[in-house]
């Protein structure tokens, strides 16, 4: 592809803490190459805010490769932008053209309150991982990896759901906020191997539960979420958890 | 678990949405299939005897009353969803992801579902109060009297082009509300496998338009004249 200078104008969401209020403001930015990525693109504006003395934008990000999950921008009405599959530091200036205006917002849920500017504070799927994400081994030595056989297609739907990176872009693209996108992605990846089989009522029952504490939404199956997944997560997963929450909830008797 | 913790996380209470919405999906079919013997030709003789049977006998009474619940249930357990989702986001984005994703109808149920509220209030009031209340006027067939039924769809349909075009936004609101909820039912209630749910989409199509097209043609039939 043809590499080209691009001139562009930022609406960027500023916010000097959890209580301020918040609005937009306006940078134009020069001189942006069609082969940086969108971060890049970011840190571009903020060495010059620096050199401004100005405050730079607050934005998360750590591995810049599309696997951590630390991204989280809102871009021009989409999660992570508009390239499909793909996270926002993924996202290359290619996208855009000269001229172009672009509004970058933070997730919006209440349960994702702004800690500033464009980060999010998104601990509640930290609670919700702790709540039963998670399967319990005795510590020793490794058990032999072939020792349980784990049906060919099952594994690979267990593979497709473990790919969530916790980015929270479901969340930020549903109209409810509703984390289901994330803790059936969790809960299907474990229930659908043997590993996970002992704690798999607890784990959907628990897991739903903290959910709902941290005041995520229900789900109304509009697919958002899983347009906007930078991981594919399909909502063929929501369905599972529905499934495995009633019947453990129906099955369970505590 | 307790079934009132069960049933009032998010997972549950879209349980019942869907149980009860499928539940009502079924009652459509009996309710499109009686009254299509309004078009039997008859002078409304089948359709008279047919009504009379689902307003005499106790077993169709019984199902009346579980209709009543079902809706109820529905009605209500859709606006407090609706509510609790439409808090769950306080502060707003300025642009909006709009259809990028998806469907306008399947962001709208809450108010398709009151469209279909507020229809189904102009539609007991026509119907059901007059036949269950405040009493229709009887006529003969085959020497026994029966209520007549058919005579009060032609009054209320006949030369009232305002409420055959209600009827029609009714139907119309219910053909979207189907387009989204047949096939979220199901998904609701835990059906995952990719093949299923393919047909399961397809079928909810045909069904959310045809089943609206017959409902729709009903009153249209009568102002039109095509049925006397
Ligand atoms: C004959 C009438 C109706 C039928 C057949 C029907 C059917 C359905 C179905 C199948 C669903 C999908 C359930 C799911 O996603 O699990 C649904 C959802 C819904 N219905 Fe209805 N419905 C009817 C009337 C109403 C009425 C009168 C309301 C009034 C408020 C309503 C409000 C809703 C809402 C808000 C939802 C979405 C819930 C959510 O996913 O968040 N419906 N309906
Ligand atoms: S399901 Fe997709 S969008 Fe949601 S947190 Fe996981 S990777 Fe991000
Ligand atoms: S910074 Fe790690 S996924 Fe984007």
């Amino acid at each position: 592809m043809q590499h080209y200078i691009m001139n562009l104008t930022l609406k960027v969401w500023r916010q000097r803490n959890a209580s301020d209020a918040g609005h937009f403001e306006t940078y134009p930015v020069e001189g942006i190459s069609s082969e940086m990525s969108f971060l890049e693109m970011i840190d571009v504006l903020n060495e010059k805010l620096l050199k401004e003395g100005k405050e730079p934008i607050a934005f998360d990000h750590d591995c810049r490769e599309g696997i951590c999950g630390m991204c989280s921008m809102y871009i021009n009405g989409r999660p992570h932008g508009p390239w499909h599959n793909n996270t926002t530091c993924q996202l290359h200036m290619r996208a855009y053209q000269d001229g172009d205006t672009i509004v970058i917002e933070p997730w919006r849920a209440n349960s994702f309150p702004v800690i500033k500017d464009l980060m999010v504070d998104r601990g509640a799927f930290d609670r919700i991982i702790q709540a039963g994400g998670f399967i319990s081994v005795n510590t020793g030595s490794a058990v032999d990896a072939n020792a349980i056989p784990v049906e060919k297609e099952k594994a690979d739907y267990a593979f497709a759901a473990a790919a969530c990176i916790g980015c929270g872009a479901c969340v930020a693209a549903c109209k409810n906020s509703s984390a289901m996108l994330f803790v059936a992605a969790k809960v299907s990846h474990l229930a659908l191997l043997p590993q996970g089989h002992p704690e798999k009522k607890k784990r959907a029952l628990s897991m739903v539960a903290q959910m709902d504490k941290e005041g995520f939404g229900a789900c109304t199956n509009t697919g958002a979420c899983e347009a906007v997944c930078p991981k594919g997560i399909s909502i063929e997963n929501i369905a599972r958890l529905n499934r495995e929450y009633m019947m453990a909830g129906l099955a369970e008797n505590e | 678990m307790k079934w009132s913790a069960l049933f009032n996380s998010s997972v549950g209470r879209k349980w019942t949405m869907g149980l009860t919405g499928i539940f009502l999906i079924l009652f459509l079919i009996v309710h499109v299939g009686l009254n299509a013997c309004i078009w039997a030709m008859d002078g409304g003789v089948m359709f008279n005897k047919a009504a009379h049977f689902m307003g005499a006998n106790v077993v169709p009474r019984l199902l009346e009353l579980g209709l009543f619940a079902g809706f109820l249930l529905h009605i209500i357990q859709g606006w407090s969803l609706e509510l609790t989702n439409r808090a769950a986001r306080k502060k707003g984005y300025a642009v909006s992801m709009g259809n990028k994703g998806s469907k306008w109808y399947s962001r709208s149920m809450g108010i398709l579902g009151t469209l279909l509220f507020l229809f189904l209030v102009m539609h007991l009031a026509h119907f059901w109060v007059p036949s269950r209340i405040t009493g229709l006027k009887p006529v003969l067939i085959d020497g026994k009297e029966f209520h007549n039924l058919y005579g009060e769809m032609l009054s209320v349909f006949q030369g009232n082009l305002i409420v055959v075009v209600l009827y029609t936004i009714g139907c119309i609101s219910l053909a979207w509300h189907l387009m989204h909820g047949f096939q979220s039912a199901f998904r609701t209630l835990g059906v995952s496998n990719p093949r299923y749910l393919r047909i399961i989409e397809s079928a909810g199509v045909v069904f959310s338009i045809v089943i609206s097209m017959v409902f729709a043609l009903m009153p249209i039939s009568m102002y039109a004249g095509w049925i006397k």
